[in-house]
């Protein structure tokens, strides 16, 4: 099954896997070519990414834009720290609303697997709250409308 | 939960549910909210209010403090925020697949 598994891990961390029926070298390069990543790092229905800038290298930059016609837009800023060719990426990232939110740590692993890849992602935040933080922080992006419309009622 | 129309309220506003994340590290008093938030200390008591009503906060007597804490309605609340994280990814990986199709085109082979 091609299903998403996502948990928190301890205080710090969210783990996630996700099998693909394509070759590591194809996930690996929908991970980092930005014509590619605006295919598909959209979020819920509505969202689209007007500006990808990438710097694909150590300590290279990266710039993600979202926007969305009723809830505005953010965006996510981050930097590269380490890139194995097909196998694993690692970066820091953090959303500014317009507030940067604590950076996030993220490692991207990517494995064959049968005929496909195995893609492994593990995130780790600061502290506890920060993780609790950042998992909130999604929901001001009509990620979560139901809130949205019961404070409308409210 | 007792009340979840209450809890759902509760959390809809940005300062309370970051009021509950600063608690998921642990117990904290009025001004000890107050200072990160910039918030005055009778501000940070509303929102006390509201998150206690809705079963979200737990606050006890220390002198003249009332030190509160997470309720454990309240960590459940911050699974369901995975669930947001889980679902907005599933979505991307979703799309991800059709991407990966264009990419390597299977002649019907069955792969996976």
């Amino acid at each position: 099954m091609n299903k998403l598994v996502l948990n928190t891990e301890g205080d710090r961390h969210i783990v996630a896997t996700r099998h693909f029926r394509a070759s590591p070298e194809s996930v690996y390069r929908a991970h980092l070519e930005p014509d590619l990543i605006q295919k598909w790092m959209l979020g819920p229905d509505g969202w689209s990414m007007p500006v990808c800038v990438n710097d694909p290298r150590p300590g290279g930059r990266f710039r993600y834009e979202w926007t969305h016609a009723k809830h505005g837009g953010f965006h996510i800023t981050g930097e590269f720290v380490e890139l194995v060719p097909f196998r694993r990426i690692v970066h820091v990232e953090r959303m500014h609303l317009p507030d940067p939110t604590p950076d996030n740590h993220v490692v991207t692993t990517f494995e064959k697997d049968g005929a496909g890849t195995l893609m492994a992602l593990c995130m780790t935040l600061q502290d506890a709250a920060s993780r609790a933080a950042m998992l909130a922080t999604g929901m001001e992006h009509g990620m979560d409308d139901s809130y949205a419309r019961l404070d409308a009622l409210g | 939960m007792q009340n979840l129309d209450a809890a759902f309220s509760a959390m809809a506003d940005p300062t309370r549910r970051a009021i509950l994340a600063r608690l998921a590290t642990g117990e904290a008093t009025v001004m000890e909210l107050a200072k990160p938030f910039e918030m005055t200390q009778p501000a940070v008591s509303r929102h006390l209010k509201v998150l206690e009503g809705a079963g979200l906060i737990l606050r006890r007597v220390e002198g003249t403090k009332r030190p509160c804490r997470l309720a454990p309605a309240a960590i459940s609340e911050i699974d369901r925020w995975l669930d947001v994280l889980r679902q907005a990814l599933a979505g991307n990986y979703d799309r991800l697949d059709d991407v990966l199709a264009t990419m390597e085109p299977r002649d019907g082979k069955a792969a996976g």
